[in-house]
C-alpha cells in the first residue's frame, strides 16, 4: 500500500502570536515551529498501517519554506520512508493553490491512501484535505477517529465522531481522510529514528517547476490580519448595597440601555 | 580551562534541539504525572524504563554496534536534565543505567561481555546498577572490603554494598571487590554480577529523604559465584574503572541538579504570577523577584558548566576538573534554588499539594552521591595545585 500524508509546519501552539503592524502576516522572529498537531495523528496512523500491511511505502508531503524540512525530518524519525518539500518562498499561497501543488505531486506518487490533519492549528481553515480530494476526484472523509483497511486495500471502514454517537462509513480507495484527535496516540521519535532522519535525503521541488503558472490559481486573497479588539475592563460597583443597586440600575438603563 | 577549538558558540545543534524537544514532551506526558505518587509509594519506574529504552534513551552514549544510540555527551546531559525536571528519581535511574552500568562495559569490557550485556541494558529490557559504596567505605572508595577469591572458573565474592541505586529492580550489577587487600587500590577489580547468581542477596530497600523511587538497595554477597569471564578488564583495573566512570557520572548528576532546579523554578515562576497578597500578585514584590532572578541566573550558569564539561569529554580532552566544577556548582545551586522555590510557595510549598517540596528533598542528594561536594572540591584542588 502506498500512503501519502500531507503535513504542515505551524507556529508552536503554546507561542504568543503577534500580528505585524501592517497586518500582512505574523511576526516570525523568535517563533518556534512544529508539526501541526492534527498531522501528528495522520502520520502516526500511516505508520501503523505501514507496519501492519507488508511492503507499504509512506510518503510525507508539504508545501513550505527551507525551514519546513524540520517537520519532514520529524516524520521520517517516526517512520516515514520518503519526504517531499514543495518549496515556495514567495508570498504565501492561498489554500486553493496549495491544494493544486499537492494534488499535482500526489498524482505522480499513485497512492492508495492520503491522510492529512483535520485542520491546521494556525489558520484553522480545514480546507486542504477536501480540496485535494476534489481536485483528484477521490472520495473524502473528514474528522476520522478510526481507520480499518478492508478487502486487500480496496476499501476502508472509517469511524468518525458525531454529536451523540459515531458514524461508520465505508469508502473506496484511493481516498483522502482527515485525522481527528483520538485517532491514535502518536509515538515519540527515537534517537535512532532521528539519526535515520538526519541522513535521509529530502526531495525538494520548486513550486514553479511543478506548476509553472501556480500564481494564477489563487481563488482567495488574504487582505490583512487584525488583532481581536481588546475587551474593555469590567466595572466594579462599590459602596453600600443600596447605592450599588441604584448604580447598577442606572448603568443598565442609561449607559447600556438594556432595560 | 579553555581549549583551542572552533571558537565559542552557545548554540545547540538542530539534533540537540530535536532531542530536547522529544524528551521534554515525553517527560511532561509520561514521567511528570506519576512523579508525586512514586515519591510517596517508592515504586520504581519500571514501565518508564522500558519506554526510555525504546526511544534509545537508556544507551545514549553506548556505541551503536552494541545497541546504543552512539550520541554525544551534550545530548546525554540534555536528556538527564529534562527527565530530572519532571522526576528526579527517573533522572537518576536513567543516569545510573546509561553511565554507571554501561560505561565500564563499553570502555573496559571484553567483546563477549559487551555483546552479552549492553544490548539489553541500552534497550531498557534489563536494568543495571553500580556497587562501589560499602558500610565502611564511602568517599574513600579505595578502602573497600568486599573480597573476590578466584577458584577455578569462578570468583567467589563476599561482602556488603550500600546505597545501590536501581538495586531493587536491577538484573545486572557492576561490582567492585578486591582480590588482595594488601595491594590497596591495585587490588580492586570490577565484575558483572547477575541477580540470579548463587550467593547474591538483596538485604533491603533504603527509605530516603529524596529520589525515593530510585529503588536504592543494600546488597550482600555470600560466596556469590561469578564466572571468571565476568571480570571487567584485568585484575586490579577496578579502581581506574571506577574513577573513569565517576568522571562521566558527575556530568549526569550535575545535569540532574540543573533539571531539578529548573523544574522548581518553572513551578515558582508560575505560582508567583498566580498568588495575590496585598492586592497584587506576589511576582510584584522585589524580594520575590530577587529569588526568581537568582534562581534562573544560577541555573543558566550551572547549565553552561555542564555543557562545557560535556563538550570537553566529546572532544576527548581531560574533563575531570570541569566535571567536578559542574557537579559542585550545580548541586549546591540546586539546593538553594529549590529552597527559594519552596519559599515562594509559602505554606503551600511545604505541603504535598505542590511539587516543590519534592524538588527540595530530591535536590539534596545531588550534593552527596557520585562524590560529595567536599570530594569535588578535593578533585578541583588537586587539579589546580597538583599532587
Ligand atoms: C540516594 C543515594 C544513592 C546512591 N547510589 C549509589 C550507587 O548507586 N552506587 C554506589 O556505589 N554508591 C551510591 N551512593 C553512595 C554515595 O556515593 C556515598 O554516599 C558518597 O560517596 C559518600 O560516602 P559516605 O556516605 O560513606 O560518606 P563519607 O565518605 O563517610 O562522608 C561523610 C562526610 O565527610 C566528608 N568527607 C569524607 N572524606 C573527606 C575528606 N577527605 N575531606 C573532606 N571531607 C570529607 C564527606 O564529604 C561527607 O560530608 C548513593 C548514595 C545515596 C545517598
Amino acid at each position: 500500500m502506498r500512503i501519502v500524508v500531507l503535513v504542515k509546519q505551524v507556529p508552536d501552539t503554546a507561542a504568543q502570536i503577534q500580528i505585524k503592524p501592517d497586518g500582512s502576516g505574523i511576526v516570525e522572529e523568535g517563533l518556534k515551529y512544529i508539526l501541526n498537531p492534527y498531522d501528528e495523528f495522520a502520520v502516526e496512523e500511516a505508520v501503523r498501517l505501514k507496519e501492519k500491511i507488508s511492503s507499504s511505502e509512506l510518503f510525507v508531503l508539504t508545501v513550505g519554506l527551507e525551514r519546513t524540512k524540520e517537520i519532514l525530518r520529524t516524520c521520517i524519525a517516526v517512520g516515514a520512508d520518503q519526504a517531499v518539500l514543495i518549496l515556495e518562498e514567495g508570498e504565501p499561497l492561498d489554500p486553493f493553490s496549495t491544494a493544486e501543488l499537492l494534488a499535482k505531486k500526489i498524482e505522480s506518487l499513485h497512492p492508495d491512501l492520503i491522510l492529512s490533519g483535520k485542520q491546521a492549528a494556525d489558520d484553522d481553515m480545514a480546507y486542504i484535505g477536501g480540496a485535494v480530494a476534489q481536485r483528484l476526484n477521490f472520495p473524502f472523509v473528514s474528522v476520522v477517529t478510526q481507520v480499518e483497511i478492508l478487502e486487500n486495500g480496496k476499501k476502508a471502514k472509517i469511524k468518525r465522531q458525531i454529536e451523540g454517537g459515531e458514524e461508520i462509513i465505508e469508502v473506496d480507495l484511493p481516498c483522502v481522510l482527515s485525522a481527528q484527535k483520538g485517532l491514535n496516540e502518536p509515538r515519540y521519535p527515537s534517537l535512532a529514528g532521528m539519526m535515520k532522519a538526519k541522513k535521509k535525503e529530502i526531495e525538494v521541488i520548486k513550486a514553479a517547476d511543478l506548476v509553472p503558472d501556480i500564481r494564477k490559481f489563487a481563488r482567495t486573497k488574504l487582505e490583512r490580519l487584525q488583532p481581536v479588539p481588546v475587551r474593555p475592563a469590567g466595572k466594579i460597583l462599590q459602596g453600600s448595597p443600596e447605592k450599588m443597586v441604584k448604580d447598577l440600575v442606572r448603568f443598565l438603563k442609561d449607559e447600556e440601555k438594556v432595560i | 580551562m579553555l581549549v583551542k577549538g572552533a571558537g565559542i558558540s552557545f548554540d545547540l545543534s538542530e539534533d540537540h534541539l530535536m532531542i530536547q524537544d522529544m524528551v521534554r514532551k515525553f517527560a511532561e506526558k509520561e514521567v511528570s504525572p506519576g512523579a508525586g505518587e512514586r515519591d510517596r509509594s517508592m515504586e520504581f519506574p519500571r514501565d518508564i524504563c522500558s519506554k526510555l529504552g525504546e526511544l534509545g534513551l537508556m544507551g545514549v552514549n553506548t556505541p551503536t554496534e552494541y545497541g546504543g544510540a552512539g550520541m554525544d555527551s551534550i545530548s546525554y546531559a540534555i536528556i538527564i536534565e529534562e527527565l530530572s525536571r519532571a522526576c528526579a528519581s527517573t533522572g537518576v535511574v536513567a543516569a545510573v543505567q546509561n553511565t554507571l552500568a554501561q560505561l565500564p562495559l563499553y570502555r573496559f569490557g571484553t567483546e563477549e561481555l559487551k555483546r552479552k550485556y549492553l544490548p539489553d541494558l541500552a534497550a531498557g529490557k534489563k536494568i543495571g546498577a553500580y556497587c562501589l559504596t560499602e558500610p565502611s567505605s564511602g568517599s574513600d572508595a579505595g578502602s573497600l572490603q568486599t573480597m573476590a577469591q578466584k577458584n577455578g572458573d569462578f570468583y567467589f565474592l563476599n561482602g556488603q554494598k550500600l546505597f545501590v541505586t536501581n538495586g531493587m529492580a536491577a538484573d545486572f550489577f557492576i561490582v567492585y571487590a578486591t582480590i588482595d587487600k594488601s595491594k590497596g587500590n591495585k587490588g580492586i577489580s570490577a565484575f558483572v554480577v547477575e541477580r540470579t547468581f548463587p550467593g547474591f542477596k538483596i538485604v533491603r530497600k533504603e527509605e530516603m529523604l529524596g529520589v525515593r523511587a530510585s529503588g536504592t538497595a543494600q546488597i550482600a554477597f555470600e560466596n556469590c559465584r561469578v564466572p571468571v569471564s565476568n571480570l571487567i578488564g584485568e585484575e586490579g583495573d577496578g579502581f581506574k574503572i571506577a574513577l573513569t566512570t565517576l568522571d562521566s557520572g558527575r556530568i549526569s548528576i550535575a545535569s540532574q541538579a540543573v533539571g531539578i532546579a529548573q523544574g522548581a523554578y518553572d513551578a515558582a515562576l508560575k505560582y508567583s504570577k498566580e498568588r495575590s497578597q496585598f492586592g497584587k500578585t506576589i511576582s510584584n514584590f522585589q524580594f520575590v523577584q530577587e529569588m526568581l532572578v537568582d534562581m534562573i541566573t544560577y541555573i543558566e550558569a550551572a547549565r553552561l558548566l555542564v555543557y562545557r564539561s560535556s563538550y570537553l569529554k566529546d572532544k576527548g580532552v581531560p574533563f575531570s576538573k570541569e566535571a567536578s566544577m559542574a557537579k559542585y556548582f550545580a548541586s549546591t545551586m540546586s539546593e538553594k534554588a529549590t529552597s527559594h522555590a519552596l519559599q515562594i510557595h509559602g505554606g503551600y510549598g511545604y505541603t504535598k499539594d505542590y511539587p516543590v517540596e519534592r524538588f527540595y528533598r530530591d535536590a539534596r542528594v545531588t550534593e552527596i552521591y557520585e562524590g560529595t561536594t567536599e570530594v569535588q572540591k578535593m578533585v578541583i584542588a588537586r587539579n589546580i595545585l597538583g599532587g
